[in-house]
């Protein structure tokens, strides 16, 4: 639908981008993970967060006040993940849901 | 590394002439660490401040008055595309910064959106930086920094800061978006500076 | 210990994997399925992807993530590529790809947009272009296990040539009962059909469930695609919490 696109379409994945780079930080399956703003105070699931940034890092904004959630860079050597947009992340553990 | 896939090439040549890791494109890939921003002309602005508070604010229209100059320059991408010979127009960081009295050595770039960036003050000056609004005789393009974008092509392109608002002079260097989150706080492509430790 | 019970552990998930090329199916003129082998594939939920990594013989790497279009088959999985002229990654998965190839793929990844078989809600699934991907997952799946569950399918595409797993969904298959498709064309629509128009509210209304059905949602295509339908599910009375969405970004991926 690449029609209904305006003149400045906003470049964004979302979070189910993120699987594969959190997978390599938590034990656990993150992108079901709650994140809540620390912006706005907004929970929802990581998989619902807008991604961009895809190349250089991941950068995933909450979808509702559109700050910084979290970002995560992957250099040869380290994983930097920077949580300081996220007041809290909960994580389901023990298998799926 | 990983295992190789034969025929994988990717769209891009490398040369000799490109800084190590990079190779040529011929498109213009757009990054961006958030959405877009819509910044009118007629209510945009660029500050320069320096570490005591001093300010000094351009409008639009103050900004075309300035001396004018077209660099062709060629950009590096830490993500490892180059362009070579692009061509821009805007006003010179020099003509900026001339009446600055500062102490300071670096600058904390800011952009619409909140992109931050950080580098040395020097590395602004004698010709090397451009605040731009046009590029290959358009106006900048929004997807591309526009309506101006700074341009400081000896760098990675990451601190090329797309859709400018403020040079903030600082006596201590403070990393920027990228920077606090991995990339290298100068950024030499010649040297290879990708990220923190490089 | 109950980890035994998800399917790879996650340590193993997170590792590349070699994975060789098995066959190209051509879907549509545009779009290939590939068919990989992966030596230890630990298994997937319908909806998860894999992350796909092309390294070039001097060291150049592109990545890219592809939503598996299948259930596995032992260690056999699929996905599909819509290849995009100018792309970088799709073009060559799409045709410069020999069977016997080795390419790396990290998964299975992706615990949201998953359906798990024993939810006994109705399903609603919404795709556009691209966006059939994940989803004929979770309809094969239905099928391979024999589901009743209700599954209902509205896939936007542009013209008749676009359709992906066309006689899969075109013709019934055994084990398909409950499951009904409408696709909707919004260029250009089959000869004697309805004029083209894009998916509007009336049309998830009367293809998709009612509200106090409570069913699951899944909406999957490009970013502008997803966020129209999740708005119009939304208007509908969809309980938001209900709706899991995978945006492709506006290109669907190159």
């Amino acid at each position: 639908m690449d029609e209904d696109l305006d003149l400045y379409p906003d470049l964004y994945e979302d979070g189910n981008a993120l699987a594969g780079p959190l997978d390599e930080v938590f034990a656990v399956e993150a992108s079901t993970a709650v994140t809540r703003c620390a912006s706005c105070g907004r929970t929802g699931r990581v998989a619902e967060l807008r991604v961009y940034g895809r190349g250089a890092g991941l950068v995933a904004r909450c979808a509702g006040c559109q700050e910084v959630v979290l970002r995560i860079v992957r250099t040869p050597r380290e994983v930097w993940l920077d949580l300081r947009g996220t007041v809290s992340l909960r994580l389901p553990v023990g298998g799926p849901g | 590394m990983g295992i190789v896939t034969p025929g994988f090439r990717g769209r891009r040549d490398a040369s000799p002439d490109l800084p190590p890791g990079q190779y040529l494109t011929h498109d213009f890939p757009v990054l961006s660490a958030g959405p877009t921003p819509r910044v009118r002309t007629e209510d945009w602005q660029i500050s320069v401040v320096d570490e005591a508070g001093g300010r000094r604010d351009w409008s639009w229209a103050e900004l075309m008055a300035l001396p004018q100059e077209t660099p062709s320059v060629d950009i590096h991408c830490v993500t490892r595309w180059s362009k070579l010979e692009t061509s821009w127009r805007g006003v010179s960081l020099d003509v900026l910064l001339a009446d600055v009295e500062t102490a300071a050595d670096f600058a904390l770039i800011s952009s619409y959106g909140g992109y931050t960036t950080n580098l040395p003050l020097e590395d602004l000056l004698d010709g090397k930086a451009w605040v731009v609004h046009e590029y290959d005789g358009e106006p900048l393009h929004p997807a591309h920094g526009g309506p101006a974008r700074l341009l400081v092509p000896h760098l990675y392109f990451w601190k090329s800061a797309k859709w400018v608002r403020g040079i903030q002079l600082m006596l201590q260097d403070e990393p920027g978006f990228w920077e606090s989150a991995g990339y290298h706080d100068y950024g030499d492509p010649w040297r290879e500076q990708r990220y923190q430790g490089d | 210990m109950a980890r035994a019970a998800v399917p790879g552990r996650l340590a193993a998930r997170s590792a590349w994997r070699v994975a060789n090329l098995v066959e190209v199916r051509p879907e549509t003129p545009t779009a290939r399925t590939l068919v990989l082998e992966v030596p230890g594939w630990p298994g997937h939920l319908a909806g998860q992807h894999v992350d796909v990594r092309l390294t070039s013989e001097d060291g150049y790497v592109a990545e890219r993530a592809y939503s598996l279009g299948a259930p596995a088959d032992d260690e056999r999985v699929e996905l599909t590529v819509q290849v995009v002229g100018d792309g970088e990654v799709s073009p060559f998965l799409g045709g410069g790809l020999s069977p016997g190839d080795p390419l790396e793929v990290r998964g299975p990844l992706g615990g949201w947009f998953v359906w798990r078989p024993e939810d006994p809600s109705p399903v609603l699934l919404v795709a556009g272009g691209a966006g059939i991907v994940p989803l004929m997952a979770m309809t094969r799946t239905r099928r391979l296990l024999g589901s009743r569950v209700p599954f209902r399918l509205v896939y936007s595409v542009r013209t008749p040539a676009d359709v992906y797993y066309a006689d899969e969904l075109l013709n019934p298959q055994p084990g398909d009962a409950g499951l009904e498709v409408t696709i909707v064309y919004t260029r250009e629509s089959p000869p004697g059909g309805p004029p083209p128009s894009r998916v509007r509210r009336e049309d998830l209304a009367e293809h998709g469930w009612p509200p106090e059905l409570a069913p699951l949602c899944f909406v999957c295509g490009p970013t502008g695609f997803v966020e129209a339908m999740a708005d119009a599910l939304v208007a509908l009375d969809h309980d938001p919490a209900r709706i899991r969405t995978e945006r492709f970004g506006p290109t669907g991926g190159t």
